[in-house]
């Protein structure tokens, strides 16, 4: 059974057609990645698979149950979480704090035993940010719990985003550009991270422009070009599909692929 | 069918100021994303300023033209003495500086002018004309011919003149605007300007009808803040549509519900329509993007 | 010094100083009262900051629930015989019914809908309460009976002015406890953003309509005991301009601040009292005050301070 089907996927605004007839299956514990050109509908259908919008045709399964429509806490409690391609930081908070917020569903939460303070909330507080210092080890932001996030670097930040997504302890992730405005570096950093974690069985979908990145990270690619599925298969597959090269470089040599922003 | 009309006419006529205040919201907001609170004590300024001239034993077209003057200085000051010196605080803080504005304008009012009511005579000799079996103030209609030509005057200047294209560019694309070299502060403090204009107009077109008194500013915000809202906060015809629509609820209220709750009658239409229509009656739909 | 302002409980720990040393300093009736009336303000902005300063929600319509709660105590002696205690509590109970009910569908607004649909329910409730004068009095307002808690008579500045303090120092350390919990993280998350708070898996409708509850609570409570300390309710106590004094109440001295909850309740409540010593010119000075206030320290009173005081710590 695949973690996720989106089986005929069509979404409009208004007149606009965003997203149409778009049909993928991803299998449990596979790095997926998604590609085309800006505008092609990468970040929609995140949206759409997330819960953010709801789509105007199609069906999307969750490890075989229908999902469609339902909103993204729903999902979440599900074991479905993302990141986002422009920030979506808890500014106003440490990085810690926005770790903490991840086990949000794994914390016991009554609000009148959190207003009455009570002995338990504090030792559950304790605990939450003792994992949450785990998290931030894990994507190689040991020591920066106590920093507010606002304060903090666009690089770090991508970074914070993973750790706070895997918080929620998801069976699939979605990153929408995890390696946007990296260095090379921090790329390779948070690659090794999405490795160790499909590693340790959980499904990755991720949007990502540094085909670099891509090609030696992904599975499989599913490549988008104006709302509308263009190709489907390995890396190499995709490398040497002349729609795709066609469609998405233009008329870009073969050699400027790696880091095409088309 | 006599009352019909009589609640359409003084639906009308509280409805076009109510459009007029509204204007004013719509026009800053649309320049410079502040809420100006103290829009409704322009209202006061211009019903006030002239009604204490009158009694003083000025002409009223004088004292219409002092108040007016006075009171667009009242704006322009407004702007560069309280919202430009804030400018980069966020929403709530301006909106607290234009309250303590309007708590201020209104206790300056109080001093010079008296917390009594005040009034003004009516432009044309006959009072009232009887229209249909209805028995309408004339000073009514002068409130919506006036109100028809303010809205045209603005719209005219904001398509014709180089200023008021100025400001659409500014409403349009606040940076692009200013790097073709039109400077924000000089068109937001524009905007603060005709708006101080459009609401001083406004009280001395009303005042005939309702009287006015330093604390008339405070409902005159909240409703054209609302009809702003309703109509949806950048559409250029919103304000008027809100204005109005308020206007007649609350005529509609009075008439068949009871007086006392017309502004409840209001109100739950509103909340209704925002529900239907989140993003106002002409507002655009955003689709937020993340 | 930074591990002092960021300890959560220090603000309700420095105002249990302030209510203990007040009736040391000075004993007369007429501070005790100002300050009772701080208190009870106070009590109101509180929850009103976890609102507005901590979820992000605006009200211009809080003081409707003040006024439920105020005219709750009031109606329940006068008018169906049920014993002050009793009227009191079940009135902060209504009020947390109500705004419950009344949240549900408005805070799927957002922004300027948010204050229009709140300052909408502020507009309905004081006409309710001008105009149905068999239960309310109408505009003269009515008598409030005396609170018997047992055979304790709680009445005069004496009285209520430790029961409104105390009752505020629980309330603060309430919001203390709650903003280092999974319900403040939940409520501050959707402060910065809903879709991340979303995704995370916090259901943010009902997060939102929680802390409204509190925060209608809170303004019940603290209307309850000003009719109660006054003896007698008006319907100003319920007009739109007590709902927006009490938003600037909580700007002015700091939205996210607890403290600055309580330092702008004490400026807006203790000015107009020091003012009138400027007889007429006293609403021209305070619209003043507060304008130059609020453009020097934009931030408001606490967080300006604070950071300035971090500043000259580094």
């Amino acid at each position: 059974m695949s973690a996720i089907s989106v089986e005929h996927v069509s979404i409009r605004f208004g007149g606009l057609v965003a997203l149409s007839d778009v049909s993928f299956d991803v299998p449990p514990g596979e790095i997926f990645a998604l590609i085309g050109p800006n505008g092609a509908g990468k970040t929609t259908l995140f949206n759409v698979v997330s819960g953010v919008y709801a789509c105007t045709d199609g069906r999307i399964r969750f490890n075989g149950k229908t999902i469609t429509g339902a909103l993204p806490h729903e999902l979440a409690r599900k074991g479905l979480t993302r990141t986002f391609q422009n920030l979506q930081i808890f500014f106003r908070m440490s990085a810690a704090e926005n770790v903490m917020v991840g086990r949000h569903l794994h914390e016991r939460r009554n609000p009148l035993l959190d207003f009455l303070g009570l002995p338990m909330v504090h030792r559950q507080n304790a605990e939450s940010r003792k994992l949450a210092e785990e998290l931030l080890d894990l994507v190689g932001l040991s020591g920066l719990g106590d920093q507010p996030a606002g304060e903090l670097p666009y690089g770090v930040l991508k970074r914070l985003e993973i750790a706070r997504a895997l918080a929620t302890r998801p069976s699939v992730i979605m990153l929408d550009e995890p390696v946007a405005g990296c260095n090379a570096v921090e790329t390779a950093e948070i690659a090794h991270v999405i490795r160790k974690i499909a590693g340790s069985g959980m499904t990755v979908m991720l949007v990502e422009h540094d085909m670099g990145f891509v090609m030696t990270l992904a599975d499989r690619i599913h490549v988008l070009n104006r709302g509308m599925t263009l190709a489907e298969g390995t890396p190499s597959e995709i490398r040497n599909n002349p729609a795709v090269i066609e469609a998405y470089l233009g008329t870009a040599k073969p050699g400027e692929t790696s880091r095409a922003h088309g | 069918m006599a009352t019909a009309l009589q609640i359409l006419f003084s639906g009308l006529t509280v409805g076009a100021i109510y459009a007029l205040v509204a204007i004013g919201f719509t026009l800053v907001y649309s320049s410079s994303e502040v809420v100006n609170f103290a829009q409704g004590e322009f209202v006061m300024l211009g019903g006030m300023i002239s009604a204490t001239a009158v009694a003083a034993g000025l002409a009223p077209l004088p004292a219409a033209s002092l108040a007016i003057v006075a009171t667009v200085v009242t704006g322009i000051l407004l702007y560069g003495l309280a919202v430009a010196p804030a400018r980069d605080a966020s929403p709530i803080v301006v909106i607290i500086i234009t309250i303590g504005a309007s708590i201020f304008i209104r206790g300056l009012a109080s001093v010079g002018m008296g917390k009594e009511f005040h009034t003004l005579p009516p432009l044309l000799a006959t009072p009232t004309l009887d229209l249909g079996g209805a028995s309408v103030q004339t000073q009514g209609l002068v409130v919506m011919a006036g109100s028809v030509a303010i809205v045209l005057t603005l719209w005219l200047f904001l398509r014709m003149t180089k200023l008021g294209r100025g400001i659409r560019a500014t409403a349009a694309n606040r940076l692009a605007a200013q790097l073709a070299g039109i400077n924000p502060r000089v068109i937001v403090g524009l905007t603060f300007a005709i708006s101080a204009l459009i609401g001083a107009l406004g009280g001395i077109l009303i005042t005939p009808i309702t009287l006015t008194s330093f604390d008339v500013g405070t409902l005159l915000a909240v409703k054209g803040f609302a009809a702003a809202v309703l109509g949806g906060l950048t559409h250029p015809a919103g304000p008027v549509l809100g204005g109005l629509m308020i206007g007649l609820l609350e005529a509609v209220g009075a008439g068949y519900i009871s007086s006392q709750y017309k502004d409840v009658f209001a109100f739950v239409v509103l909340l209704g329509v925002l529900f239907l229509r989140p993003q106002g009656i002409l507002g655009g739909r955003a689709v937020e993007r993340v | 010094m930074r591990r002092i302002l960021a300890n959560p409980y220090a603000p309700a720990f420095a105002l249990a100083v302030v209510v203990v040393m007040v009736p040391l300093l000075v004993p007369s009736p007429f501070y005790l009262r100002l300050a009772t009336l701080v208190f009870i303000n106070a009590l109101v902005v509180v929850g009103l900051n976890l609102l507005m300063g901590y979820a992000g929600q605006i009200s211009l319509g809080h003081a409707a629930f003040f006024a439920m709660g105020a005219y709750a105590s009031a109606i329940g002696p006068a008018h169906l015989g049920l014993p002050t205690l009793a009227s009191m509590l079940a009135g902060i109970v209504l009020t947390g019914v109500v705004a419950y009910g009344v949240g549900k569908p408005i805070l799927r607004f957002k922004g300027y809908h948010l204050a229009v649909a709140t300052l909408g329910l502020g507009v309905i409730v004081s006409i309710v309460i001008t105009n149905e004068i068999a239960w309310t009095g109408g505009p003269d307002g009515m008598q409030v009976a005396r609170l018997w808690i047992g055979s304790w008579r709680v009445s005069g500045v004496a009285n209520w002015y430790w029961v409104a303090g105390i009752t505020l120092i629980v309330a603060m350390l309430g919001a203390a406890n709650l903003l280092s919990s999974p319900t403040g993280r939940a409520l501050r998350a959707i402060h910065d953003s809903e879709v991340a708070a979303g995704v995370l898996g916090i259901d943010v409708a009902r997060y939102k309509l929680l802390v409204f509850v509190i925060s209608a609570i809170y303004a019940a409570t603290a209307g309850a005991f000003l009719a109660l300390f006054d003896g007698h309710v008006t319907p100003v106590t319920g007009g739109i301009l007590r709902s927006i004094e009490f938003v600037a109440m909580a700007v002015l001295g700091g939205l996210g601040s607890i403290l600055g909850s309580v330092l702008g309740a004490a400026v807006l409540v203790v000015l107009p009292q020091a003012l009138t010593s400027f007889h007429e010119f006293e609403h021209a000075i305070l619209g003043a005050i507060l304008m130059v206030l609020m453009i020097a320290l934009r931030r408001g009173v606490i967080p300006s301070l604070q950071s300035w005081l971090l500043r000259g710590a580094a």
